[in-house]
């Protein structure tokens, strides 16, 4: 045994992990940077996945009567590219920022417990590969991401793919919980000497909230999915008439926690923004205050509007006006935000980079959706316009054109302190406008379609006038969406080889992540600076005081 | 109170949307009081979110063009205004305040009290629709007809899975939904026909789950009402009067009433008049003879996935069982 080499651990001295093959220490990692990192690249991947499926529906939905996928085959792709996109992509791509993140925002070595850390990332990944093996099994789930009973009940549903759906979604949930408890921990406990709650960085108090609602929410799905599962293997009736259940508790169930989780894939993006809009304007965010504790009240308020999802159901009218009104109130603090956003701008010294440019690009079209969610809201509109298209519309530019236009500020902002190197920015241009461009060809039209009566998740609908005309100008916008996000994995993939240096601080950024070289070595920190206001390195540069 | 205001000229915003589609677009082309006021609040919210919407896209092109970067020098570090930020919460209360009471009046108008049995039963099936009218025990699918300028109470259930009934020009969406019964009212004050759709997703063919509302003036509804009460003609023709045995020896009348020759309240569409219908298969085909043929040799090619099964008639049998059916005016 003596001749044994010596454990690595004590040759490195202060360095925790061993040194294996590259892939082994990818796969065994518990550094928060590298867990954030294959977060990023496994999201990317389900989001071209999820694009390919937009891809192929909006081709079947170009004319009317098209026979390229069949009826079943379309409602398979449309339930999975929903539930792909929002429990593949939007949750665990804003999860991976946080989790690449918040440590290095606040001066911390790393999470509070990295082995959860790896144990969340781990299940959310075969979460996400079992999901997709109910294709190899002969049928994806075809219930929609919302898997109404009884139609998702065994008697309607009779293939395999709920099942998988049901069980992905269960491996899933129990990692995103496992990730906003470690992400609570660590922000509570791991804040730098002189890091008070105040002093947190914007995006940092978004995730905390996020991560609180994460832990209300995501349990409400798991019991259902528990309860679907026990009604599809065991023949219980929780979700059907028959047998003394109810369809409306599913969906009582389902939204109070699929509201929530509308705010759980918006939250971390409103930290995004409220990051990216300070830096490019070289201004403190207009009311920090503010956009933090609007932040809380938006948390509060999303636990008890969930029923605006079922204004259709027929619950009565003293249901209808209680959600209407909880509803319409967290409009407020959301316009506060964007309010504030603004007025961040105003008066600065705004540089045009990519980052900002999606940046101001989220507050037009976020306000769009936003305004519209308003109109769903009142109830009397809901009973007109939900399930049709209008619903479409409104809830890709929240998550689209919100979101997702607030990751691709991130994803050109924190690139750099990732990898180590600039994205370009003129592929980063051509980037912006394609999918900026493509966006409003795909969605804008969807408004006209649903007024016009088009209900959604249809194969097919028939030659009424106006729509055959209207479907091919947004199918039309979906392939230069398509076009935008080649753009951006080639733009991702070249700057990778041979993008420009970035240096530590490369826009003249405040907050810690910038202080450690990029990318941050494995322990994060040489030395953390000291904070004593929320913009430690804009103390730094500015010595002579004038605290802002 | 909306219903004055709502029957007012179309506002601009009406007319660009009209314009920009080309039609008259069903959501804001109301024929009934229900579907007008609906409409209103529509109005009313619109030019709500129009008006901030305009605030926040002249500040977004004029702050970014205003304030950009000019030299390298930092500009003054203002981190907030107490009152600035206090108005644009307080604005914004107020305005919600005021939807939601525009929302409950509207919604008070539009779903008034039920009292009495309904006129109408609707029941949603995979995929298409039943439509029952107790008072003259008429059963027939996918077409309802209404008396015109007249309170008629809708009752919508569901045999099976949650589905949901929508008249865009008519009025609200209401849920079918297995083991309730939901209430809508509709009153069409224009003749004519209505397009209506399943609007909640209910399995493979949502998308041929569609329906027609016939609005009639009263003499003209009476009498289709009559007409369906009547149980179906003895054919005349022998061909008719083969296919009618046919329809009884193959499985067709397993799932299929006609009532007068065999009933017993089967769950598929009720044919004792289906060729008085506009439509077939859930406004899949128009109802005429060839599309008739069609559909009875292959309906899952027309439609795939539902649940009328393709029989395999040979010609002899499709000619005469189609010949029967099209007798059943």
């Amino acid at each position: 045994m003596s001749d044994l080499p010596l454990d690595p651990i004590l040759i490195a001295g202060d360095r925790a992990v061993p040194t294996h093959e590259p892939w082994l220490e990818w796969i065994a990692t518990v550094d928060h940077k590298r867990i954030g990192v294959m977060y990023l690249l496994t999201t990317l991947v389900f989001f071209v996945v999820g694009d390919c499926e937009a891809l192929l529906m909006r081709y079947q939905l170009a004319w009317p009567g098209n026979t390229f996928l069949s009826p079943d085959a379309y409602n398979q792709v449309f339930t999975m590219h929903g539930t792909t996109m929002i429990f593949l992509v939007v949750v665990p791509l804003l999860l991976g920022l946080a989790n690449y993140l918040t440590p290095l925002m606040i001066g911390a070595r790393d999470m509070a417990l990295p082995r959860l850390n790896a144990f969340s990332f781990w299940v959310f990944l075969f979460g996400g590969i079992l999901l997709y093996c109910s294709f190899a099994a002969g049928h994806a789930p075809a219930a929609g991401w919302f898997s109404y009973a009884p139609l998702s009940e065994a008697g309607y549903s009779t293939r395999h793919g709920m099942d998988y759906w049901a069980l992905a979604l269960l491996g899933i949930g129990i990692g995103t919980i496992a990730t906003a408890i470690n992400l609570i921990v660590t922000i509570v406990n791991l804040r730098t000497d002189g890091m008070t709650i105040r002093r947190v960085p914007l995006f940092v108090w978004m995730v905390l909230v996020n991560s609180c609602l994460i832990i209300f929410a995501l349990p409400a799905l798991n019991a259902a999915l528990v309860m679907l599962l026990v009604d599809r293997q065991l023949n219980a009736h929780f979700f059907t008439s028959l047998g003394g259940g109810s369809p409306v508790l599913w969906q009582h169930y389902f939204w109070s926690f699929g509201h929530p989780e509308v705010y759980i894939m918006v939250l971390p993006a409103f930290g995004i923004i409220s990051e990216v809009i300070p830096v490019f304007s070289r201004k403190p965010i207009f009311g920090y205050g503010f956009v933090a504790a609007s932040t809380v009240a938006i948390a509060l308020l999303s636990v008890g509007v969930w029923a605006h999802h079922m204004f259709a159901v027929g619950l009565g009218h003293a249901w209808d006006y209680a959600f209407s009104a909880s509803s319409l109130l967290i409009a407020v603090p959301t316009g506060v935000k964007v309010f504030n956003w603004i007025a961040t701008m105003w008066g600065g010294a705004i540089r045009f980079t990519t980052s900002m440019l999606f940046a101001i690009a989220f507050l037009f079209t976020f306000t769009i959706g936003g305004l519209s969610g308003v109109q769903f809201a009142t109830a009397p509109i809901d009973w007109q316009l939900t399930d049709t298209y209008y619903v479409v519309a409104h809830m890709h530019y929240v998550l689209f054109g919100g979101t997702l236009f607030a990751v691709m500020a991130g994803l050109y902002y924190w690139f750099p302190k990732i990898t180590g190197r600039l994205l370009s920015e003129k592929r980063g241009k051509v980037h912006f406008w394609l999918m900026f461009i493509g966006f409003h060809l795909t969605f804008f039209v969807q408004h006209i379609l649903g007024l016009d009566g088009m209900p959604r998740r249809v194969y097919t609908y028939p030659n009424l006038p106006g729509w055959a005309r209207m479907n091919l100008i947004s199918s039309i916008g979906a392939a230069v969406l398509a076009l935008a996000v080649l753009v951006m994995v080639v733009n991702i993939a070249l700057s990778l080889r041979s993008g420009a240096l970035a240096g530590d601080n490369p826009w003249d950024a405040w907050t810690l992540e910038w202080a450690t070289s990029s990318p941050p070595p494995e322990q994060n920190f040489e030395s953390v600076p000291p904070v004593r206001s929320a913009r430690p390195l804009w103390d730094l540069a500015h010595p002579e005081g004038g605290r802002a | 109170m909306p219903e004055e205001t709502s029957r007012r000229q179309p506002t601009p915003v009406r007319y660009f949307y009209r314009t920009f589609a080309a039609v008259h677009l069903n959501v804001l082309n109301p024929a009934s009081p229900q579907a007008s006021d609906l409409l209103w609040l529509w109005d009313v919210c619109w030019w709500v979110c129009i008006a901030i919407l305009t605030v926040v896209t002249a500040a977004l092109l004029y702050i970014p063009f205003r304030f950009r970067r000019r030299d390298n020098r930092e500009p003054p570090q203002i981190a907030g205004n107490k009152r600035l930020e206090i108005a644009w919460t307080v604005v914004p209360i107020l305005l919600v305040t005021f939807l939601f009471v525009s929302s409950v009046l509207t919604a008070r108008a539009v779903d008034r009290p039920v009292r009495r049995e309904p006129d109408i039963v609707v029941i949603g099936h995979q995929w298409w629709w039943e439509v029952r009218y107790p008072a003259s025990g008429v059963v027939t699918a996918n077409e309802i007809h209404l008396p015109l300028d007249s309170d008629t109470l809708i009752a919508v259930e569901s045999a099976d899975v949650i589905h949901d009934f929508w008249v865009p020009r008519l009025g609200r969406k209401i849920d079918a939904i297995p083991g309730r019964s939901n209430n809508v009212w509709i009153r069409a004050t224009a003749a004519g026909e209505f397009d209506g759709a399943c609007a909640e997703y209910c399995g493979a063919q949502h998308a041929w789950m569609r329906f027609r509302v016939v609005a009639q003036p009263p003499a003209e509804y009476r009498t289709w009402l009559d007409g369906q009460s009547a149980v179906a003609a003895e054919p005349q023709t022998a061909e008719a009067k083969l296919g009618q045995t046919r329809f009884g020896q193959l499985t067709c009348v397993n799932c299929h009433d006609v009532r007068g020759f065999h009933s017993q309240k089967q769950f598929a569409p009720d044919l004792t008049h289906v060729a008085s219908r506009k439509m077939l298969a859930a406004e899949r085909l128009q109802n005429t003879p060839a599309n008739l043929r069609d559909w009875l040799r292959q309906p899952n090619v027309l439609k795939p996935g539902c649940l009328m099964p393709n029989l395999k008639l040979s010609d002899d049998d499709l000619n005469s069982v189609a010949a029967y059916l099209e007798t059943l005016q």
